[in-house]
């Protein structure tokens, strides 16, 4: 790791305005993304601006829906009981991911910006396009097995963000609230925040140099509260997803009104499937319609070697998922 | 001496051997009194060293710029092949590699400019504090001419040969004409087995603090099973007597095998700390640990088995093929296990080998046997569902009543009772014998059993006891407590022999300065040092005695020494027992503050040898015969999955291990034995595994977040249970190791379950969720 400063700031204004360098300096909120990484020597910050001290909290209902500030701890929000009654799928995404030493530190900020666990991307010495534009991506033609299928490009394969809660996130259309220097704030789609590798995977998220998230904002409605995410890993807990699915359903007379279905662990990004909903919407709730559902989600996949079992796995993942709803 | 658990409070009666005693280290570790051999921070100057290792598999190192990192604050020293100071004995060197006691492999890194593997230190840094040489050695710029690597057995470049020899087993070996009788056997399995790499990652990682307290004088507190092995090694390696090596190993954070060896780190320590006059500490980080202590390699195993109608074993051939390094013929030897485990009239093993661009693989938790067990049972299950014949009912009906390898009856087996007692705790009555029947909502339910043998591995070793006039006694013996208890049962096992309560007892290991034993390793451990301080307690007693009968003031005065006893710390008349006192009234008499008694205790075969110390009431033919038993400790594990056919997780939900392994000296640190052999069983059959990336030959996982091991939620409730053992042929304390034996068959008994579950045979560990599916797209 190499030498950097450290200080804390109290106000956005004062995060912002502390930092040296936009593009070389940090935030570190939980440290538990950052730190990782840093010590590893995959990134390298000359300053560190924490920024446990902004104002950047509460879990409130607002009229856009649920407002969570970006430095509230994921198992403060993974528990708290509007989230567990308004949003399951939510507060499912949190306390299945990590530990709860790590979710007790993590913040819901970081946990959007954590970085992809592509053994690749994780150890300096191999080659990787997203650590070291150009290099190349031995994911490629090695070790895909825990990689994504949809939406990736020959430039990398990776699951860009592992992660849970995003994948929750992006079924129930949530809203970031990010900040820049000059103090302006914009509204941004989760679905829209993060990028797509092509050619350019060291490019994640539209997040400016120096800018922060300050807050995320879920809608309200029938489809967050009767929601579920479900997470298929190699052990009961400690680890990230094969595959999951968040999915949450309005159902009325035994015909889905409404539709949400994200998967993780599968796509370069935290994966929308609109095209899942489209084939919900307006069917009724019965095995077939989830199993046709789950088909077109997975229409685009682009497997590897050792992560073919993930176009199986992750519509069955997404048909349990819908199954569970669908029973309430 | 300091940095022993002291005398501690116990909660165990008098007679304490048998009992669940607490760990008398307990106290220590969790007060973190307990200092591990990276803890030594307190020697005057010491400072830091930290390894620097390649990127690439294979190649030369063309240069190595270190002027960046020179310049830092606080760096002392930086090392490469190019200043390295020059080993005196190297594992280089064939001739050499004699004299070690203790080398894993035939290769020592920053000898020359070759680079072996990916991994493989290149330089290493000395600073003043451990950032400093973490950070400098980030600025070490390392240039190697890279070449293509190899990167295992399945790698389309490498080439497989056959070996003379695989850690002393040959290359092939017959019994009877296998290859025959499987040929005319009525009934034929054929089938392939295939293992994931696997590494021990014991908490502790590597770590060797090394102190030259004068230029002759080297202690080195080192993570290592086996304190005089390693005191050994490091002194022919440095061109020292081997008394002017001090190795120091006073608490282990697990060890698994791996840390059964002089690994590169633990030379590199002392060298750095001789070059800069400074006391040397070097620890392996997470990721070095992978390429730093070996690993269990990546092997497929084919058995063909062959059976009459019945079901009675008529002969198998076995094969294995795996990857070794570039410069050693090592293969874990699964064949011995396949051997001996049931009444088999023919076998033939072979081993094929293939270079690769990694280090030598190791011994790692039940070395051969592990594997082994998943073949051969894998394959008696196989065999039982073809002939339609309960599990447990084909293993009887090929019960080895003796050695089949040799003709040796055993010096004892109880593994009959391990199934039934097995079968009754788990309900195995209860089972569906059809397979793929039984649901739980959406999950699928299976049970599965499997056989558990570990050889008794000879050792010797003494140990000194010495017994104050107070009742309080400090017992020794250079033995390692890998973390399993080893503090624990010699201070019942010399509680009890002393007449003493175990909180009397202090008892000191982990250092070359006691009596030398060998290491703690291969399950010899227990057997071996509680026999060594029992019989040097026994030599406490006769001198004790010899004092009494000798004293005319003690009412034994005059009494033949062979008529009188020790019973609960009084020494007394056999035939009369009123008749006595306590030895501290003898010793109070005589003005002896203490008595000490030293002996050499043996495991296994050796015990009964020809000049065995112990048992010397055996006339000729006796020794001759006990020395002509096979000894095994043997077990069962029984375990239910569920198996979820849309989502391909596996899950163990129900455990039960029964083990018969001579006397159990404590059932809670025995349990503990099981049940972590047990959990380590399950990760390596359902997600344990290495992965080396098949182009450049590194691993792509080698930290703990990707390389899962079972989780606390991975793990139902385990059931435990012992058959006790009289056997007066393995040592002078009828103990059998209980280490090993604990891995051996589990992942057969989850294969097997997999199997009842889904009546789909899963072959390949670890068995995760894809495979799991692609089995179950197979027809059942
Ligand atoms: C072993 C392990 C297992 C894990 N398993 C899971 C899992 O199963 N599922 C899962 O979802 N996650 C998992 N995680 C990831 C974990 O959730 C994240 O590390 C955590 O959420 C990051 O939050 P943090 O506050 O510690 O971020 P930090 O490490 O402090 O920051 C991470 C990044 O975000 C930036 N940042 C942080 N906050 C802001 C902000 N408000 N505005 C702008 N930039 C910001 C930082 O500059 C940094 O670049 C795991 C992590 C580990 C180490
Ligand atoms: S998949 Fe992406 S992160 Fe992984 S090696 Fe390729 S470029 Fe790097």
């Amino acid at each position: 790791m190499n030498d950097f400063s450290y200080t804390q700031a109290a106000s956005a204004k004062e995060a912002t305005g502390r930092l040296k360098d936009q593009a070389q300096a940090a935030y570190i909120a939980g440290g538990t993304t950052l730190l990782d990484l840093m010590k590893a020597n995959l990134q390298e910050h000359p300053q560190l601006v924490d920024i446990n001290l902004l104002p950047f909290k509460g879990i409130e209902q607002t009229k856009d829906g649920l407002r969570i500030g970006a430095l509230e701890r994921m198992s403060v929000v993974g528990e708290h009981p509007l989230v567990v009654q308004a949003f399951p799928a939510i507060s499912q995404s949190l306390l299945l991911a990590a530990s709860p030493q790590l979710r007790n530190m993590a913040s819901i900020g970081g946990n959007i910006l954590q970085r992809t666990r592509c053994g690749y991307f994780r150890d300096a010495a191999f080659p990787c396009n997203k650590r070291v534009p150009g290099s190349g991506c031995p994911a490629q033609t090695g070790d895909n097995h825990n990689l994504a299928i949809l939406g990736v490009s020959d430039s990398c394969i990776a699951n860009s963000y592992p992660g849970d809660l995003s994948v929750a996130l992006a079924a129930f259309d949530a809203v970031l609230t990010l900040e820049n220097a000059k103090g302006k704030q914009r509204r941004v789609p989760l679905t829209e925040f993060y990028l797509l590798p092509g050619t350019t995977p060291q490019k994640e998220t539209v997040l400016e140099p120096g800018e922060l998230i300050v807050a995320v904002t879920i809608p309200t409605a029938a489809h967050t509260q009767r929601s579920t995410y479900l997470k298929v890993r190699e052990r009961s807990s400690y680890a990230y997803a094969l595959a999951s699915a968040a999915v949450g359903l309005d159902v009325q007379a035994g015909t889905i009104r409404a539709a949400r279905v994200a998967l993780g662990g599968v796509g370069a990004q935290p994966w929308r499937s609109r095209e899942a909903e489209q084939a919900l919407v307006g069917q009724p709730a019965t095995d077939a319609t989830f199993r046709a559902a789950a088909a077109a989600a997975l229409r685009g996949a682009q497997p590897r070697e050792h992560n073919r079992y993930k176009v199986e796995l992750a519509q069955n993942t997404l048909v349990r998922a819908l199954q569970q709803v669908a029973a309430g | 001496m300091d940095n022993e658990p002291q005398f501690f409070e116990t909660n165990a009666a008098p007679g304490v051997v048998g009992q669940p005693l607490s760990r008398v280290d307990g106290w220590a570790k969790v007060t973190g009194q307990a200092r591990y051999s990276a803890e030594y921070n307190q020697l005057p100057g010491l400072v830091h060293a930290v390894l620097k290792t390649s990127d690439v598999a294979k190649g030369r190192v063309t240069s190595i710029d270190t002027s960046a990192a020179q310049r830092q604050p606080g760096v002392l020293a930086i090392f490469t092949h190019e200043n390295l100071p020059k080993l005196a004995k190297t594992p280089n060197n064939p001739d050499d590699r004699k004299a070690f006691a203790s080398s894993p492999m035939s290769f020592f890194p920053m000898a020359s400019d070759q680079v072996h593997y990916a991994g493989q230190p290149v330089a290493m840094v000395v600073a003043d504090t451990l950032e400093h040489a973490q950070y400098a050695a980030t600025l070490l710029k390392v240039n190697i001419a890279a070449e293509v690597p190899v990167s295992s057995y399945l790698d389309p470049k490498a080439t497989s040969y056959v070996p003379k020899n695989v850690k002393g087993t040959a290359g092939v070996t017959k019994r009877g004409d296998a290859q025959a009788a499987f040929r005319s056997a009525p009934v034929q399995l054929t089938a392939t087995y295939h293992h994931a790499t696997n590494h021990h990652n014991p908490m502790e990682p590597g770590a060797t603090t090394a102190h030259w307290e004068a230029p002759d004088r080297l202690t080195v507190y080192d993570t290592t099973q086996g304190v005089s092995e390693t005191q050994k090694t490091l002194a022919a390696m440095l061109g020292l007597a081997t008394e002017q090596v001090r190795v120091v190993t006073k608490y282990l954070g697990g060890g698994f095998g791996c840390k059964a060896w002089v690994w590169p780190h633990v030379v590199l320590a002392p060298l750095a700390a001789k070059a800069v006059g400074r006391p040397v500490k070097l620890v392996l980080t997470r990721p070095q640990q992978f390429t730093g202590m070996g690993h269990r390699e990546e092997q497929e195993q084919t058995l063909r088995l062959g059976a009459t109608k019945e079901g009675k074993l008529l002969g198998i051939v076995h094969e294995k093929t795996s990857t070794t390094s570039p410069w050693d013929d090592y293969a874990e030897t699964n064949s011995r296990i396949i051997n001996m485990l049931y009444a088999l009239p023919a076998f033939e093993s072979t081993y094929h080998l293939a270079k690769a661009s990694v280090m030598t693989s190791t011994s790692t938790r039940a070395p051969g046997d592990m594997p082994g067990s998943f073949a051969i049972e894998c394959s008696m299950d196989d065999l039982a569902y073809q002939l339609g014949l309960d599990p447990i009912q084909v293993r009887l009906l090929n019960y080895a009543e003796k050695d089949a390898t040799n003709g040796h009856p055993w010096s004892s087996k109880s593994l009959k009772q391990c199934y039934a007692r097995g079968a009754e705790l788990f309900g195995w009555s209860k089972r569906n014998p059809k397979n793929g029947q039984t649901r739980q909502g959406k999950l699928l339910v299976g049970y599965g059993m499997a056989t558990a043998s570990y050889p008794v591995h000879n050792s010797v070793g003494n140990a000194r006891v010495r017994l104050y006039a107070d009742g309080r006694a400090v017992v020794q013996a250079g033995a390692t407590d890998l973390g399993t208890g080893t503090y624990t049962i010699i201070t019942q096992v010399a509680a009890d022999a002393l007449g003493v309560p175990p909180e009397n007892v202090r008892f000191e290991l982990g250092d070359t300065i006691l009596p030398t034993t060998q290491w703690s390793g291969g399950s010899t451990a227990a057997g071996r040092v509680s026999s060594s301080v029992y019989l040097a307690a026994q030599e406490v007693w006769q001198k004790l005695i010899k004092a009494a009968v000798m004293d005319k003031k003690s009412p034994l005065y005059g009494a033949k020494a062979a008529d009188v006893v020790m019973e609960k710390g009084r020494l007394q008349l056999k035939a009369d027992p009123g008749k006595g006192e306590a030895f501290g009234e003898v010793m109070k008499r005589a003005s002896l503050s203490d008595v000490e008694g030293t002996a050499q205790g043996r495991y296994g075969s050796v015990y009964k040898e020809p000049g065995a110390t112990a048992d010397a009431n055996m006339n000729k033919e006796e020794k001759e015969a006990a020395a002509g038993y096979s000894m095994h400790a043997f077990g069962t594990h029984f375990c239910e999955v569920h198996v979820d056919p849309e989502l391909g997780t596996v899950r163990v939900a129900r455990w039960v291990s029964v083990m018969s392994a001579g006397r159990i000296l404590n059932p809670k640190t025995a349990r503990s034995q099981v049940i972590g052999g047990a959990i380590f069983g399950i990760g390596s059959a359902l997600m344990e595994q290495t992965v080396r990336d098949p182009n450049l030959a590194r691993y792509t996982n080698a930290d703990l977040a990707s390389y899962h091991v079972p989780v606390n939620a991975d793990i139902p409730n385990m059931t435990v249970d012992f058959i006790d053992e009289h056997d007066p042929h393995v040592n002078a304390m009828g103990v059998k190791g209980i280490g090993e034996i604990s891995i051996v068959g589990v992942t057969a008994a989850v294969a097997n379950a997999v199997f009842h579950a889904t009546g789909r045979r899963l072959r390949s560990l670890p068995m995760t969720p894809d495979k799991v599916l692609e089995a179950l797209r197979q027809p059942a």
